[in-house]
């Protein structure tokens, strides 16, 4: 096996699981760190700048992070750190006057460019976001009354409050954003024909899938679309659902239906989904807030017919099916035979997935659409076939989330700014990276190498009969400070690495000894494959790369599992010569103009 | 700050016949130079005894002043601990072991407890072939008050800050040969393949069993012109052979060419495999193992490996017939039989 290239700026990246997971690779153990120092406007600067939406995720994000985190390795119960909520922590103790005076400041003189951006979501809002300062001149286009797009729409109050959105979608707004709200954009031509030199398309996926099944047709008074549903409540349109209501679908829509249900007047309200439980697309976060709220999940229940009595809806019947998985671990559902349940409902919500719609843009407009009639997007440039028009968030490849939707966001912005330089889009700039030795004496790190045990930190509610009884009503509370310290403090620091030169080690083994976790063998150098097999613990996690050195004098190297390292730094106290060292790798991609 | 270990361990560390991990054989963290040799023999120490299944209790570890008799502390965290005066740790462990016959006895000394203010204690315990394992961990100075020569330098080794040794070391395998040890073996801190293995035959064995490992002291006595460093020790070093230590329970699965290995029994029916022997040494033969130290030390290199091990050792209890059952579970009616038993006695030497 071939020495690790740890110049390859993506090695140690990968170390940092939580930031390498992120979509937006937000550097979360350095405003971990920053959050336990309290400095707390810090730490959202840094979430600001690759996130965005600081205060909206700390609530609301997928948090594809946490899965990664390195802690849900050691084993035992141990669970990750709560990275989304600690990522609220920094938002709501931010000093909001000493962030806006943080902000980048806008040229009075424009670079003479005009961009259009479609839709006013999380991947436009991006996109302005990181040119503005640059200098463009935006025209944001949306159908809404406000920015946001479906953080607005769909994602009701009681998890994320209309002022902490409306707070960071002004942030970017205020930068002096031409806004064209209210406006429904009927014609990508039309848009092209104002001569703009960049158009962003940013309009989600905004078509919530139907279910076409008896009694569709006369129910129609009773069965809604999940997403417009949602909707209709958020602005106001809709106040009430009936006493029992079903929601078909398992994933994080469904949740939101259900739950904003119970705050409408439903009593009796059921999540019904075709998958196991085990299989739903909802975080199992979501569900669990769900069923909190008292909100049984009937799974395995296969809708076949709308019941009709009266002319009105009376409720739905199911078939029961169970998943059987063939060799390559396809699904499929198949009936078990027993009889057909019946359940009442008032109201019937679908909440089974979301589409993209492009009816608006021409098909002459220079865009290739592909046979799923999606537009054809680079991936890594978001620019379509036709130079000029960029795609980004759900708009591009299908519905995602909003910590996608920036990552696009801030890709098709370097995009943009490439081309209205004159330069190449395929030519993309590098991260930005540092690696700092973190050694302050023989025992002692400017990073809090102590490991702690706590388990992790419950985030607090609202009482419930309260927070059910007002759609309004956030129902987390956010960890207080303390608790924000405590599990801050949880957290591993993978970003400080372990560092190792070949020629100050003189092989003694101390560092073999000393680690907690057995990551450290010296051995002889053979292929991955075999190497894994002599470690000193075993090293069954292909996805976590083996950091193995050159050869040593003793013609042995060092192989290092990085899988459950602890970045005690203990190696590096250990070595006597210093040839293992503690550095902090800093890793941002690279923003429009950097 | 780190003076305590990170709570976490590997969450598939292997478990022993007790189910326990090697975790569980810890001790505390160390306190000991970086680097020092001591603290890789602990490792071997704990990788030892967490392979052979040893319940932590049944062990008691005792040592007596130096760098090396503090190591203690950092392994074997649940076993027995006696931290005794300078040189005097063999007095210590031979009550122990008379009192009771049923634990294992792992001393831990160093040069200057072996080779100066106990060697007189060193020499009568392998004299009674006391049944315990005597680890010297021997870095050629006295670490613990500066780095002194001790009396296992070598001549005309210069440790950090001094002067060329001037007197000829006391080499400890051949004194403990010629005082009639019953297991001897010499390793090296930095190399746990060959340390591990030996660790556990000298559990084994019946009677004294001693290993000399030799254990840098990093920060007085790891300079190029030493010859306790690990460059000279890793340059230097040559090995009677490899050994391989196949517990009674374990099917033995490595084969060997034939005439090239030796299989030694031990008492509890485990296998000693020793194999890749030097050329016309015989570690069975007391005057080979003497021969075969005494060229090495001619050339210069040091031996190590299995030297010397006596088949038919004899350990204290078994020369002096003691009582089976350990002393310390004797209780009165044991040790004070009454008047019908002490007649009967009287009677039988009328």
């Amino acid at each position: 096996m071939k020495p690790t290239d740890t110049s390859n700026p993506e090695y140690f990246h990968k170390v940092v699981d939580c930031q390498y997971a992120c979509p937006a690779h937000t550097p979360v153990p350095e405003y971990i760190r920053l959050i336990a120092a309290g400095r707390y406007t810090d730490a959202y600067m840094i979430n600001w700048v690759s996130n965005v939406f600081p205060g909206v995720l700390g609530r609301t994000c997928d948090r594809p992070c946490e899965p990664a985190c390195r802690r849900g390795r050691l084993g035992g119960d141990e669970e990750p750190v709560a990275i989304c909520r600690l990522k609220r922590v920094a938002a709501d103790n931010k000093t909001g006057d000493d962030f806006r005076a943080r902000l980048p400041k806008i040229p009075k003189k424009k670079n003479g460019k005009r961009i259009a951006l479609i839709g006013a979501g999380p991947a436009s809002l991006t996109v302005a976001r990181d040119l503005m300062p640059l200098g463009y001149s935006i025209d944001i286009y949306d159908n809404q009354f406000a920015g946001g797009g479906m953080m607005r729409s769909q994602i009701p109050s009681f998890r994320l409050p209309i002022e902490v959105l409306d707070e960071e979608v002004d942030y970017i707004l205020d930068t002096g954003v031409v806004t064209h709200f209210d406006t429904e954009v009927t014609s990508l031509q039309s848009i092209l024909d104002k001569d703009y030199d960049a158009v962003f398309v940013g309009t989600g996926a905004p078509r919530g899938r139907d279910l076409n099944i008896p009694g569709r047709g006369e129910g129609a008074d009773n069965i809604h679309i999940g997403i417009e549903w949602l909707a209709s409540v958020a602005f106001e349109h809709r106040h009430q659902v009936g006493k029992r209501v079903l929601v078909l679908g398992g994933g994080n829509t469904a949740m939101d239906c259900c739950r904003t249900s119970r705050r409408l007047g439903g009593d009796e309200v059921r999540v019904v989904v075709r998958s196991p439980f085990a299989d739903m697309k909802a975080s199992p976060w979501e569900k669990e807030d769900a069923m909190h709220e008292d909100i049984p999940i009937f799974d395995n229940h296969t809708p076949k017919e709308f019941v009709i009595e009266g002319g009105k809806l009376a409720g739905m019947v199911f078939e029961k099916v169970e998943a059987e998985y063939d060799e390559n671990g396809k699904r499929s559902l198949v009936p078990t035979g027993e009889d057909p349940v019946f359940m009442p409902a008032d109201d019937v919500l679908i909440a089974i997935g979301q589409e993209n719609s492009f009816p608006w843009i021409e098909r002459d407009a220079g865009v290739e659409f592909d046979q799923w009639d999606m537009p054809v997007v680079d991936k890594d440039t978001f620019q379509s076939t036709n130079p000029k028009v960029f795609f980004g968030g759900d708009a591009a490849f299908g519905p995602e989330n909003v910590i996608t939707a920036v990552a696009h966001g801030h890709q098709a912005a370097v995009s943009i700014h490439l081309m209205c330089g004159g330069k190449d889009v395929a030519e993309r700039p590098a991260p930005f990276t540092n690696l700092m030795s973190q050694k302050m004496g023989v025992h002692e790190w400017s990073y809090d190498n102590q490991v702690e045990d706590d388990p992790r930190y419950v985030v607090p509610l609202a009482d419930k009969s309260k927070a059910l009884a007002d759609r309004k009503l956030e129902v987390e509370l956010g960890f207080d400070k303390s608790t924000g310290f405590a599990e801050a403090e949880r957290c591993l620091n993978c970003d400080v690495q372990t560092v190792f030169t070949e020629a100050r080690c003189i092989e003694c083994d101390a560092c073999v000894d000393i680690c907690p976790t057995d990551c450290i063998t010296f051995t002889a150098p053979v292929e991955e494959e075999m190497l894994r097999t002599r470690l000193s613990a075993p090293a069954g996690n292909l996805a976590q790369d083996l950091y193995v050195s050159d050869v040593l004098p003793t013609t042995r190297v060092l192989v290092k599992d990085e899988n459950v390292c602890l970045h005690c730094g203990l190696c590096a106290e250990r070595c006597p010569t210093t040839a293992w060292d503690m550095q902090k790798f800093l890793y941002n991609v690279s923003l429009a103009g950097q | 700050m780190s003076y305590q270990l990170p709570n976490f361990r590997h969450p598939e560390l292997p478990v022993n016949e007790l189910g326990y991990t090697r975790a569980d054989y810890e001790g505390s963290i160390s306190t000991l130079c970086a680097g020092c040799g001591h603290d890789s023999i602990a490792g071997a120490i704990v990788k030892a005894v967490h392979e052979l299944s040893i319940p932590p209790h049944k062990i008691a570890k005792l040592s007596g002043i130096g760098c090396s008799s503090k190591s203690p502390a950092y392994f074997l965290g649940k076993s027995h601990g006696f931290n005794s005066v300078h040189g005097r740790m063999p007095s210590v462990a031979t009550g122990a072991a008379l009192a009771n016959r049923d634990m294992i006895y792992l001393g831990v000394s160093g040069d200057g407890d072996t080779a100066s203010i106990g060697m007189g204690q060193f020499a009568h315990a392998i004299r009674r072939n006391l049944n315990m394992v005597y680890i010297v961990m021997n870095n050629g100075c006295y670490g613990l008050t500066k780095g002194q020569d001790s009396a296992t330098a070598d001549e005309g080794s210069t440790s950090k800050k001094g002067d060329p040794n001037p007197f000829d070391a006391i080499d400890l395998p051949s004194l403990a040969l010629n005082l009639g040890a019953t297991f001897i073996a010499r390793s090296f801190s930095g190399d746990k393949g060959q340390l591990v293995p030996l660790i556990k035959a000298a559990i084994t064995h019946r009677g004294f069993a001693m290993i000399d490992v030799i254990s840098p002291c990093v920060t007085f006595n790891n300079n190029p012109q030493s010859t306790k460093s690990y460059e000279f020790v890793r340059e230097h070093a040559e090995a009677t052979g490899t050994v391989d230590f196949v517990p009674m329970r374990e099917e033995i699965t490595t084969s060997y060419p034939p005439g090239s290995t030796a299989e030694v029994t031990m008492h509890d029916g485990s296998v000693l495999h020793l194999h890749k022997q030097e050329e016309g040494m015989d570690p069975f033969d007391r005057i080979s193992a003497m021969n075969a130290l005494e060229q090495h030390r001619a050339r210069g290199d040091i031996l190590t490996g299995l030297i010397y091990l006596d088949e038919d050792s004899r350990e204290l209890h078994e020369v002096l017939e003691t009582s089976q059952r350990p002393l310390n579970e004797l209780d009165a009616s044991d040790l004070c039989p009454g008047n019908r038993v002490l007649a009967n006695i009287n009677a039988s030497l009328r």
